[in-house]
């Protein structure tokens, strides 16, 4: 019998969260790592055994940890992130060089063919693959010298390299998403980049239409259709139909279009969720009302949905990485909120329940669909 | 017999319930302390110095003797009550943050 697994890290900790394939009762674990800042955990697609984790704190720093028997036993790997050759600088938030100095791992995404193989997006942008099972890891750096990397500039939260796509049909070509820089292709696995933001505009920098500069918070693709990929931007929801190249808007009528998640249903590659969030200086649901929107003509028309979800004083946000989709049929869809509560809906998105209420802030959630 | 107070977190982490307790010779500098130490528990590097700039992460903080030795140089040797086992060297994480 299937069932799902979700990993779920947070501001004091990460917790797993176990349910058989109808989704109905839910075990919690944890807290692992406690105290610990739990940027993000995520397991291989070809081993679920084997989990990686990025812990961290302000005092000690980095450390990755990593499960091989599916979140039972931990282990801490190499934690030595080391910029290729003399890093440089970027921008800092008044426009002055800024040397790049390496501050946590925001985000971790396993090989989609090798359990040995992850890739680390990391603050100040960068991005790391460790081929040993995160014991060394090598910076990928012709992304920060590819050429726009000194007019890079921090988001509010950090200049990080938050988001990894692997191309499924193409070994070769990974996207990330860099805040406030934009997103970069690469075709050579990793070798050479560049930007791919034709089409964004952003009133809130100097060239809205600029190459880099772009506050990218999520993008998100169907393994399907690598082609095309949805993105989140500070403000503004955008497709992409040519792997980047061009994008163009589909907030249509959604309430807000500033938040930070998007999704893709694991079975419909037009369907797509994102959490709208009242405005960059508001960071809660408008009218206090938490609700997923989620559109199934691939952008444009957004229905919200609101069953079972809180309809009044809700003021809670729903960061980059805490929402998710197991692979069940039908769809599961989770998400994670800074007031604690994980939320689950087994009908994709038509109705939702609370996992747990409590937990410290929510920062990543993951789903894992086990045989 | 060098003894070691680690904070809470990085005793969790390396998984020590109590002090830590070294081997180093006659002399002995806080560089070679934390050499020591990494060495011993190597889940332990990274989380006091930094590994590229071997500097003293910003909110750790060294203890001996009724002293403040975090901005001693790291090849001063230790005091000789600590060499002698007799006080504890403590790492201290900074009370900041909440």
């Amino acid at each position: 019998m299937s069932s799902v697994r979700l990993l779920v890290g947070t501001r004091k900790g990460a917790f797993t969260l176990t349910s058989e394939g109808n989704r109905k009762k839910w075990e919690v674990n944890g807290p692992l790592f406690g105290g610990w800042e739990i940027y993000h955990l995520k397991g291989s697609p070809v081993d679920p055994n084997r989990i990686y984790a990025s812990q961290s704190s302000g005092w000690f720093g980095q450390m990755i940890q990593r499960s091989d028997d599916g979140g039972r036993t931990w282990k801490a790997v190499g934690n030595k992130f080391a910029y290729d050759g003399v890093p440089g600088t970027h921008q800092w938030y008044d426009g002055t060089p800024h040397p790049w100095e390496f501050k946590r791992v925001w985000h971790l995404e396993p090989s989609l063919t090798d359990p040995e193989t992850v890739y680390a997006g990391v603050e100040d942008a960068a991005l790391f693959r460790s081929s040993d099972g995160g014991l060394s890891w090598t910076e990928l750096s012709g992304l920060r010298s590819h050429g726009s990397g000194p007019r890079w500039q921090p988001g509010a939260g950090g200049m990080c390299l938050h988001t990894i796509l692997l191309d499924p049909g193409d070994p070769q070509r990974i996207f990330v998403a860099i805040s406030a820089a934009g997103v970069f292709r690469t075709d050579d696995g990793g070798r050479t980049w560049r930007p791919i933001n034709r089409g964004l505009r952003s009133e809130y920098i100097p060239d809205p239409t600029a190459e880099v500069g772009h506050c990218v918070h999520r993008i998100a693709m169907h393994r399907s259709r690598p082609q095309v990929l949805f993105m989140q931007k500070h403000w503004d929801v955008m497709r992409s139909d040519d792997a980047g190249e061009n994008w163009r808007e589909i907030s249509g009528n959604l309430p807000s279009d500033f938040g930070f998640p998007i999704e893709v249903h694991a079975h419909e590659p037009e369907t797509v969720y994102v959490v709208p969030i009242k405005s960059d200086a508001e960071h809660y649901p408008p009218e206090g009302k938490l609700r997923v929107y989620r559109s199934r003509a691939g952008g444009n028309e957004w229905e919200a949905l609101a069953k079972g979800l809180p309809q009044r004083d809700c003021y809670v946000n729903v960061l980059r990485d805490a929402m998710t989709v197991d692979s069940l049929d039908s769809c599961g869809v989770y998400f994670g909120t800074t007031g604690g509560q994980v939320y689950a809906s087994a009908d994709a998105g038509d109705s939702w329940s609370a996992i747990v209420h409590d937990l410290p802030a929510v920062v990543s959630v993951e789903a894992q669909t086990l045989p | 017999m060098i003894r070691v107070v680690l904070p809470v977190h990085l005793r969790v982490l390396a998984g020590v319930p109590g002090e830590l307790t070294l081997e180093l010779g006659p002399g002995a500098t806080l560089r070679a302390l934390l050499d020591a130490i990494e060495a011993s528990y190597p889940m332990l590097r990274g989380t006091i110095r930094d590994q590229v700039t071997q500097r003293r992460r910003d909110l750790v903080r060294f203890f001996a003797c009724a002293r403040d030795l975090s901005n001693e140089p790291p090849d001063h040797p230790l005091p000789d009550l600590v060499l002698a086992g007799t006080e504890p060297f403590f790492i201290v994480g900074a009370i900041a943050g909440g």
